[in-house]
């Protein structure tokens, strides 16, 4: 009996050993899948806002961490600057620069840039076993495998933080389910170790991203449902209590959220049910030292008296928040509450192409078959509920509101939904896997009788187990279901007569069984063929650099580096370049030039400005453009190769944000017939302007009929000249042009005194000349 | 201009000092030759030097003005033996040092003397081939161009050669390139024949005659010039040379004004940017494989690689044309095989690899080589050919703990002339090649070790503590509920031997033996039974167990419930067969307790699992 007793810790050691090595696998697989932008570009930081937070990267492993906390950028801005430590979450820079400084100090020479390029990858690796750790505690082993595949390779997630992709979401999603995972352990064990290093792991997620704010509504609203619910427990207690307090504290810490942890309408619900718990703890605990009919008593007087108390306090509250003009939440986070918000008070916001509401095919797109599978999760999450089980329903259900306001917020959805795919696909596997198992050893089962010794009979099912594991390993790493059901069982208290019965029930007839699990296989293998292509495709172009594929081979457009190497090289240190805000931050970190305005956006005045000067004509545009000391304008321009997101067609943008500032600029001027168009139908005004003006100069003598391949139209005004600005430099393909602007004329008052100025510099040049010229 | 005014006071001060001169050499013929095609003006002399006077000479001296003396980058003197045909190749270039100008010398002189391998006696003669090499001596005129212009410079030099020794004949051609001539001074026996304008011969010239001329003429050749170039030679002793080059461009020629328009530029390139430049070309060594080109902001995508036996050819283009005066700056690397420059000798290892540039008629201000050694190297000694600055520095890379030592060379003013081998000679112990590997492999060895010992180690901090009480009662009591399921299985495997007596009765008939399996069933069943009070015991005891001890206590009655069962049934089977009744009539009383057998059996297989998850 021994042999037995060794067989299943054995089989314990193996279960292990292999979870262990899948999980390494999943890592890998979470890593390897996010290089092909390195693989199929090169090792470089991607788009707009990773170059902010490389060369924010850059500072710190240069200056150290107490010049970054007092860093005053004066690259950006210009005049005002910004004050770097306090306005960014440094999570993010931390985590690279921390990392690139233990490589250092190892001695292995790693550039700031290799380390920042791959700390996506490397973070997402951890990501997928922090969905491991926190599906299992939801649903045991097996979902948490499962889960964690499918979250290695979910393009939602893939489309963040592919290598190069280096921004806060990278390491925020893993801080996000890091803390999740830490509640649910909390809330499962109630110690308050664990309490503790779910306030830590809070706090990271404050440092490295907004969407924190999440967490700090999500897990409050997971209490109050407990507690409506009558799932109280002093576990929920140690699970919510200790994170408020600590979290709080330790999020004041972060400078640019610091006094917004007590005094935004954000935190507020967490502060609520904060007061809440501590009431329905209180209750009961005179429940527990009272008789019932004393407590009746207790309550009837409590309640009257009580709830003056709170009814007056709630008043207060909603008046002192009501008092605020946008009742103490930041823009943001209304155009979350209220999807027409942005549109309507904020064009910035709504103008940034992630802020808009998603369409039904990116569903598809960012979490493919994922959304089939998650109704399927939700009802396995349901028998039985747990207060664990919950929090995930609660956490789907919020996400995918959030996911259908804004279209960046499906990175928050898609860990719910690998959650959820995770516990269906585990379960599913488990319920046709069993149905098989109880059905083939059946046969022999029913005549054990025959088959002799009961040892042997003991063990026929574990092979049977292990065979089903391993093939399911091959086939879609969802093994474990025996596990998984064991311990789904376990937390089932129901008397086994019931369950047995149960179990017979739920077994299904063989063939249905094993067709379900080919399909279920397919869909996966389904899941897997289109993340691969979502992340070789879709989701690795870098963005600086363009590639297009023409009968001749590929073709390489590298015009924005051509440009910012031009510009950091030709033009002096100091000079200012005005462009619109999209390449702020790529001028400020590629070409190291001060700029107007960057992808910050605080100041919607400032971003106004540039707007209006873009949008007025020429004369006009060099007066502002003169006034804030700008030497060189850079507009990008597609028309010329057909690169459609270029600033003409960004325009109408400028124009709104410029016209919510300064009335003169009016949207109608642009529009004929309400109709956006530049060829010759278009307004004057349009024509005349500074951006259609920089932007096809001398646009008309590529061709000769100054055909635009984005609008796909011939342009309306072909010749005309600068008089304000001068072209130095268009990159290869025209889709970067820089302008100069001309140093101001000398002023025309007094006759004598203009010739006079003008004669001097003449002579003198002629001078210079006869003296220089030796013939 | 200022220089003219200043040439034409010299040649006043020359003639006005007529001093005795040092000693009594006579340049019988001088044939110069400057190369004005690129930006690296190349001036070859061949002086035919005859010792007219009675003291042995052992050095010839070598005056430069000092406004080309600051420009002189590179300077070798060889003996021309050979007659006729002269091999420069042939004779090493002779020793050379810079002197003090004598007294009796102009001001604004640089003497050069070159020491002779022997002494000229008297009448004696010798050919001496001198390659002066100039850079930035060519000024662009005007100075600022627009894009549409050409570029023109200005070239100033002596039509007479300047020279302590009086000349004898002498005469001198300038190679132009294939461009316009703008203007040149025009002195007797001045002729023009196609790109080649010949000045001379003159005949018998006195000592530092001086004859001011200036050619003004158009060149488009790239202007690159490195402002600063620092190459990292990295050598592993895994068998790679790794090469690093850091680029800082600028068009040194005249300066680009107004306007770029990238519309006339493409239309008519070589009209529209004829000064520009916008390919530069490398040559690298054979065998050169992992090559590169990016600068600060990525891989730049513009270049060629050409390779055969004898070399390895990279284009590079730069993001953006160069236009006059324009910067850039970008980094070229590549690996080369060690075993073609790493040789070794008498126990020494020295590595022998060229010193310049690869890039063709690249001007370098600043070359900076820095020749990275293994980790480990000791007895370092460079040889360069030239005199260059030397320095030592340490570079720490891939889990290093003393740092490589770095032989950093800096030598201002190169030329492609400089792109001789050098050799670093050290010392280098095979062994130490693996101290790398073993510090990796020992660090996941105590990796590993450190967690086998932790996973064993009981490491809590108080050993009274409630958590750790608790910790440890539940390894108890999850041992002794191991304990019960073992004896309960040992239960089971007894009554299937119950099972197979009464199988093996149906077959055989043998009643005895059926009777006497009972009685050893029986007593091992009490046994067992007995057994299984004293954990029970200890479960009931144990508070951590209060959350099982109800499915233990179930299966303990569901396996007595079973036993009593079997127990009936055995009985009744064996009466049956006693009593001989038949197969029918016994299945027909067996039924019943059949039923709730299996029934029962499945249940305690179902818990059994259960209690054996926890």
């Amino acid at each position: 009996m021994a042999v037995t007793d060794a067989q299943t810790s054995l089989r314990h050691a193996f279960g292990n050993v292999l979870a262990f090595f899948i999980l390494i696998l999943i890592g890998v697989l979470a890593f390897s899948i996010r290089l092909f932008s390195v693989i199929k570009y090169e090792s470089v930081i991607h788009e707009f806002d990773p170059y902010f937070n490389y060369r924010v990267t850059q500072f710190l492993t240069k200056n150290g961490i107490y010049d970054f906390w007092n860093w005053f950028d004066d690259r950006t801005w210009y005049p005002l600057g910004r004050v770097i430590g306090g306005t960014v979450y440094p999570g993010l820079t931390l985590t690279a620069g921390t990392l690139w400084w233990i490589l250092n100090s190892l001695n292995i020479p790693l550039s700031v840039e290799t380390v920042c390029v791959f700390t996506a990858p490397i973070f997402s690796a951890f990501a997928s076993w922090a969905t491991y750790l926190l599906t299992k505690e939801v649903k045991g082993t097996g979902a948490g495998l499962t889960a964690a595949v499918l979250l290695a390779m979910v393009p939602s997630y893939i489309s963040r933080s592919v290598a190069g992709s280096y921004d806060n979401e990278a390491v925020a999603i893993f801080a996000l389910i890091f803390t999740f995972y830490l509640y649910i352990k909390t809330l499962n064990t109630g110690s308050l170790f664990y309490a503790t290093l779910n306030s830590i792991a809070y706090f990271y997620m404050v440092c490295s991203w907004g969407g924190y704010t999440f967490i700090i509504n999500l897990i409050p609203m997971h209490a109050l449902l407990c507690i409506v619910t009558g799932r109280y427990s002093s576990r929920l207690y140690i699970a919510y209590a200790p994170l408020i307090v600590l979290g709080t504290l330790l999020a004041a810490l972060v400078p640019v959220v610091g006094f917004n942890a007590v005094m935004t309408s954000e935190h507020f619900a967490s502060f609520l049910v904060f007061i809440l718990i501590h009431v329905v703890a209180l209750v009961y605990y005179i429940k527990g030292i009272l008789s019932p009919k004393m407590f009746k008593v207790a309550v009837a007087l409590v309640v009257s008296g009580g709830l003056a108390v709170c009814f007056a306090m709630i008043a207060v509250l909603v008046a002192m928040v009501a008092s605020s003009p946008t009742m103490g939440w930041s823009g943001r986070s209304l155009s979350l509450l209220d999807p027409t918000y942005a549109s309507k008070y904020i064009p910035i916001i709504a103008s940034v192409s992630e802020h808009q509401p998603p369409t039904w095919p990116s569903y598809f797109m960012d979490i493919n078959v994922l959304a089939f599978l998650v109704p399927a999760g939700i009802i396995a999450c349901f028998s039985p509920l747990s207060d664990a089980s919950s929090f995930v329903i609660l956490y789907i259900v919020t996400s995918v509101y959030f996911s259908g306001v804004m279209v960046r917020l499906m990175l928050v959805l898609a860990p719910a939904a690998c959650i959820l795919s995770g516990i269906a696909l585990s379960q599913a596997f488990d319920v046709f896997t069993r149905s098989i198992k109880l059905q083939l050893p059946s046969l022999s089962v029913d005549s054990p009788v025959d088959a002799g010794d009961a040892s042997s009979e003991s063990v026929v099912p574990d092979d049977t187990v292990k065979t089903d594991k391993t093939e399911d390993t091959q086939k879609e790493r969802t093994s474990k279901k025996s596990r998984s059901r064991k311990s789904s069982s376990e937390s089932v208290e129901k008397p086994p007569s019931k369950l047995q019965i149960k179990k017979r029930l739920s077994v299904l007839p063989l063939e249905t069984s094993i067709i379900a699990i080919v399909l279920l296989v397919f869909l996966g293998a389904f899941y897997v063929v289109h993340s691969v292509w979502a992340a070789a495709e879709a989701y690795s172009a870098p963005s600086i650099v363009l590639t297009s594929h023409s009968h001749d081979g590929l073709h390489v457009f590298d015009d924005f580096r051509e440009a910012y190497a031009w510009l950091s090289h030709n033009t002096e240190v100091d000079d200012k370049v005005a462009s619109w805000w999209d390449y702020g931050y790529q001028t400020t970190a590629m070409a190291n030039r001060t700029v107007i305005v960057d992808n910050n956006t605080w100041n919607n005045t400032h971003i106004a400005t540039v707007g209006t000067a873009m949008s007025s004509p020429e004369k006009a545009a060099w007066e502002i453009f003169h006034s804030l000391d700008v030497k060189y304008v850079l507009v990008v321009f597609g028309g010329l190769v057909g690169y459609p997101s270029d600033d003409i067609n960004k325009f109408l943008w400028m124009v709104r944000i410029g016209g919510g500032v300064f009335p003169h600029i009016k949207e109608p001027d642009y529009l004929r017939d309400g109709q956006y168009r530049i060829d010759n139908m278009a307004t004057p005004t349009m024509l005349n302007c500074l951006m259609y003006k920089l932007s096809y100069y001398r646009f008309v003598e590529t061709d000769g009929k100054a055909f635009d391949r984005v609008r796909r139209t011939e342009i309306g005004k072909k010749y005309f000249k600068l008089t304000h600005f001068e072209e130095v430099f268009t990159t290869h393909h025209w889709m970067v042009r820089i302008y100069k602007l001309k140093p101001p004329k000398n002023r025309i008052r007094g006759k004598t005194k203009k010739s006079k100025s003008k004669a001097n510099p003449k002579t003198v040049s002629k001078r210079k000349e006869l003296k220089r010229n030796p013939f | 201009m200022k220089l003219n005014l200043f040439s034409f006071l010299f040649t006043f001060t020359i003639l006005s000092s007529h001093v005795l001169s040092i000693s009594d050499l006579i340049l019988t013929k001088v044939d110069r030759r400057i190369d004005l095609s690129t930006q690296i003006v190349r001036t070859t002399t061949t002086l035919k030097v005859e010792n007219a006077g009675s003291d042995i000479v052992s050095e010839i001296l070598l005056p430069f003005p000092e406004n080309h003396a600051i420009h002189l980058a590179y300077l070798s003197a060889t003996l021309n033996e050979g007659r006729g045909k002269a091999k420069p190749s042939s004779g090493a270039g002779l020793p050379y040092d810079e002197v003090v100008s004598p007294k009796d010398f102009p001001n604004s002189l640089k003497v050069y003397s070159v020491t002779l391998p022997k002494g000229l006696g008297k009448g004696d003669s010798l050919t001496l081939d001198v390659l002066a090499v100039f850079t930035h001596i060519l000024q662009p005129f005007p100075e600022k161009i627009t894009q549409a212009d050409i570029q023109l410079l200005l070239f100033q030099e002596t039509a007479h050669y300047l020279t302590p020794y009086p000349v004898k004949v002498q005469s001198l051609v300038v190679k132009l390139p294939d461009a316009r001539i703008e203007s040149y001074t025009k002195l007797e026996k001045t002729k023009l024949q196609g790109s080649e304008l010949k000045y001379g011969p003159y005949e018998n010239l006195p000592r530092f005659s001086y004859l001011p001329m200036v050619i003004h003429f158009e060149n488009n050749q790239p202007f690159a010039v490195a402002k600063e170039l620092v190459r990292e030679i990295e050598i592993s002793h895994w068998g790679n040379v790794q090469i690093t080059e850091h680029y800082n461009l600028v068009h040194g020629g005249a300066q680009s004004k107004g306007e770029f328009s990238r519309l006339d530029y493409q239309a008519r390139p070589y009209v529209r940017g004829a000064s520009a430049f916008r390919r530069l070309v490398a040559k690298l060594p054979p065998r050169a494989h992992s090559v590169y080109y990016r600068d600060e902001i990525g891989n730049i995508s513009t270049s060629n690689l050409w390779g055969d036996s004898k070399k390895t050819e990279l284009e590079i283009e730069p993001r953006y044309p160069i236009f006059g005066g324009w910067k850039t700056a970008f980094t070229i690397g590549y690996g080369l095989p060690l075993q073609d420059f790493l040789f070794g000798i008498d126990g020494k290892r020295f590595l022998n690899i060229s010193f310049g540039s690869p890039i063709n008629e690249l001007v370098i201000d600043t070359l900076i080589v820095k020749v990275v050694l293994p980790e480990g190297s000791k007895d370092i000694s460079p040889s360069v050919p030239f005199p260059v600055k030397q320095s030592h520095e340490t570079k720490f890379s891939h889990l290093d703990i003393a740092g490589r030592p770095v032989v950093v060379l800096e030598k201002n003013n190169a030329v492609p002339e400089h792109n001789e081998h050098f050799q670093v000679y050290y010392k280098f112990n095979r062994l130490s090649m693996l101290r790398e590997p073993l510090m990796l492999i020992f660090g996941f060895f105590f990796l590993f070790v450190a967690s086998i010992v932790y996973m064993h180690a009981d490491l809590s901090i108080s050993k009274t503590s409630a958590s750790y009480l608790a910790k440890i009662q539940w390894e108890e009591v999850q041992a002794t509920i191991r304990q019960v399921h073992t004896i309960i299985s040992r239960c089971l495997t007894t009554h299937d031997k119950l099972e197979a007596s009464l199988r093996d009765l149906s077959r055989t008939g043998d009643i005895q033996g059926c009777k006497a399996t009972r009685k050893s069933v029986d007593s091992s069943l009490k046994e067992l039974t007995k057994e299984l009070k004293s954990p029970v015991a200890f479960l009931q005891s144990s508070p951590q167990a209060a959350q099982i001890l109800p499915k233990v206590e179930e299966v303990i009655a569901k396996e007595r419930d079973l036993q009593e069962r079997l127990m009936a049934k055995h009985s009744t089977v064996v009466d049956c067969y006693e009593k001989k009744l038949g197969g029918r009539e016994i299945e027909n009383r067996v039924a019943s307790h059949q039923q709730k057998i299996t029934a029962l059996r499945q249940e305690i297989d179902d818990l059994m699992d259960l209690i054996d998850e926890i």
